[in-house]
């Protein structure tokens, strides 16, 4: 497993997030993360970049525990890509600042290395002639597109993506997640929180469905989405339905 | 093609015209009432003659002119020094007091403290407490009294712009931290990188009107001894029994102010332009 969560718990004041969750994720899988909003998908993935401290359980990347508090944070989140839902790129820097940012200074790599490097993804994603532009020129989806590039310079063994098109126009998504399909084409680790139920279907090995912060049920997107076992899960689906999603 | 406006958009149109020159001219009218009754009042009033006398005598004006300029580039010269120490100060200040976790307590401590005493303290005091406490202690190698009194102005003036950056780094919204962690930079990197840079920008304005401000402060240094323009400007007084030496240094203090202040507007509304150019 290249990543295993063993019963996280994470408890805000008396608000019980994640109640004993449990999730194995192997190498090269793509792994969606649905359930109603607070049930505790970005908790989760926040938990696994370290960016919250878990109050319980434990997280093991490549077999090793990353919860350990003797674990140094700087050098997990290295080998962990989170790509957020209001793209969280630094305004006060050009696209290629923010994607060249954590090559540079993290990792050490050569100034003319780490743009070459950039470049290469920014025309692969055909950004190429925004590569000197402020991101607030940008649209929403080229700067969703222009934040999971900065995730993936670092060379990541997992990516995590937090409801990565929730902000976007509806025309805009499919740029997003057709860039996503293309990462799951060359084999990228992928665990992601979404609404868009279709695209689970399309994209995800295995879809999880979260309720009051565990795992309710799990399995191929055919069986969850179209067949669950769970009456919660089928309840949910339905509000989705009637909201014209799925 | 070019847009042709309908009847509707030129009738529009007329009428902004029409009502933008109405309010040209109700400012003009009002601007020379105004001004007419201020030249009235004043040259009119019964001892407007002796003022004239006591306050605008071209002749003192030009014979204290040298020593009061001399005085002014000490001013000057104060000015640029106090300014970039402070802001270094108050920049290292505000970092320490973001700093989280026990460790850190009594760096955090000491800056709180500091924050809150300095910007408490009368400025004149520290004044006299650094140039004439620190030398009498009659330690080796006690700095010039100008130095002291240096001192006692970035320290003072530390403790202001510490608060400006800091409420700057607060401003600066929490994701862009998580962002800049979870691509692997440390506490350190995040703060230099991404942090401290959209701070500064924002509490610009805020900064360079402190900035502003010292210009005229770094004068109570005369009270420790040294001679900068407004102490010139007073044994001008002195010595003629005018007052016209005090307009000199004011207006001479007014046209060392004007490039700053330019400059203060200038960045407030390009900061406000950029923000208004996202989203």
């Amino acid at each position: 497993m290249l990543l295993s969560c063993t019963d996280v718990r994470k408890v805000f004041g008396d608000h019980v997030i994640l109640d004993g969750l449990s999730l194995d994720v192997a190498e090269h899988e793509v792994i969606a993360l649905i359930g109603a909003s607070g049930s505790g998908k970005s908790t989760l993935l926040r938990c696994v970049n370290l960016l919250t401290d878990i109050d319980d359980g434990a997280i093991l990347l490549d077999g090793t525990e990353i919860t350990d508090p003797r674990a140094d944070p700087d050098k997990v989140r290295q080998k962990i890509g989170l790509v957020f839902q209001s793209y969280n790129l630094f305004p006060h820097m050009t696209v290629l600042d923010n994607i060249t940012l954590a090559p540079i200074r993290v990792h050490k790599r050569p100034a003319a290395e780490a743009k070459d490097q950039a470049m290469t993804w920014l025309e692969r994603v055909g950004l190429a002639a925004k590569a000197g532009a402020y991101p607030d020129r940008l649209s929403g989806g080229q700067q969703q597109r222009v934040a999971i590039v900065r995730a993936l310079v670092n060379n990541p063994r997992l990516l995590l993506l937090d409801e990565v098109t929730s902000a976007l126009d509806p025309e805009l998504v499919g740029e997003v997640l057709t860039m996503i399909r293309e990462l799951k084409g060359e084999g990228m680790t992928m665990v992601l929180a979404t609404h868009e139920m279709g695209f689970a279907k399309q994209v995800a090995d295995r879809v999880a469905f979260l309720d009051a912060g565990r795992v309710l049920e799990q399995g191929p997107p055919e069986q969850v989405l179209g067949d669950p076992l769970e009456a919660r899960t089928r309840q949910f689906l339905g509000r989705i339905i009637e909201a014209g999603r799925l | 093609m070019k847009h042709k406006p309908s009847t509707r958009q030129l009738e529009r149109i007329a009428y902004r015209r029409r009502q933008a020159i109405r309010s040209v001219l109700l400012a003009a009218v009002s601007t020379a009432v105004v001004g007419t009754l201020l030249a009235v009042g004043v040259t009119g009033a019964p001892g407007w003659d002796r003022v004239k006398q006591s306050f605008f005598d071209l002749d003192v004006a030009q014979r204290h002119l040298p020593a009061i300029l001399d005085g002014l580039w000490l001013n000057l010269k104060l000015l640029v020094f106090c300014a970039a120490a402070a802001l270094s100060l108050g920049l290292l200040i505000a970092v320490l007091r973001t700093l989280r976790g026990p460790v850190f307590f009594p760096v955090r401590a000491i800056a709180t403290g500091y924050t809150y005493s300095f910007r408490g303290l009368p400025l004149i005091i520290v004044i006299y407490l650094y140039a004439f406490g620190i030398p009498g202690l009659r330690l080796q190698g006690t700095p010039d009294v100008l130095v002291l009194g240096g001192a006692a102005i970035v320290v003072t003036y530390g403790a202001y712009l510490a608060e400006v950056f800091r409420a700057g780094i607060e401003s600066v919204h929490p994701s862009q931290i998580a962002a800049a962690r979870s691509l692997g930079l440390s506490y350190r990197q995040a703060m230099r990188h991404v942090v401290l840079p959209q701070a500064v920008r924002r509490v610009a304005p805020p900064l360079l009107n402190d900035t502003v401000a010292l210009q005229k402060d770094v004068g109570l240094i005369s009270l420790a001894g040294p001679i900068d323009a407004i102490r010139a400007a007073q044994i001008g007084v002195a010595e003629d029994a005018n007052f016209t030496p005090y307009i000199v240094a004011g207006v001479l203090f007014v046209l060392l102010a004007l490039p700053l202040i330019g400059v203060t507007d200038w960045v407030t509304l390009r900061a406000a332009r950029r923000q208004n150019a996202g989203s």
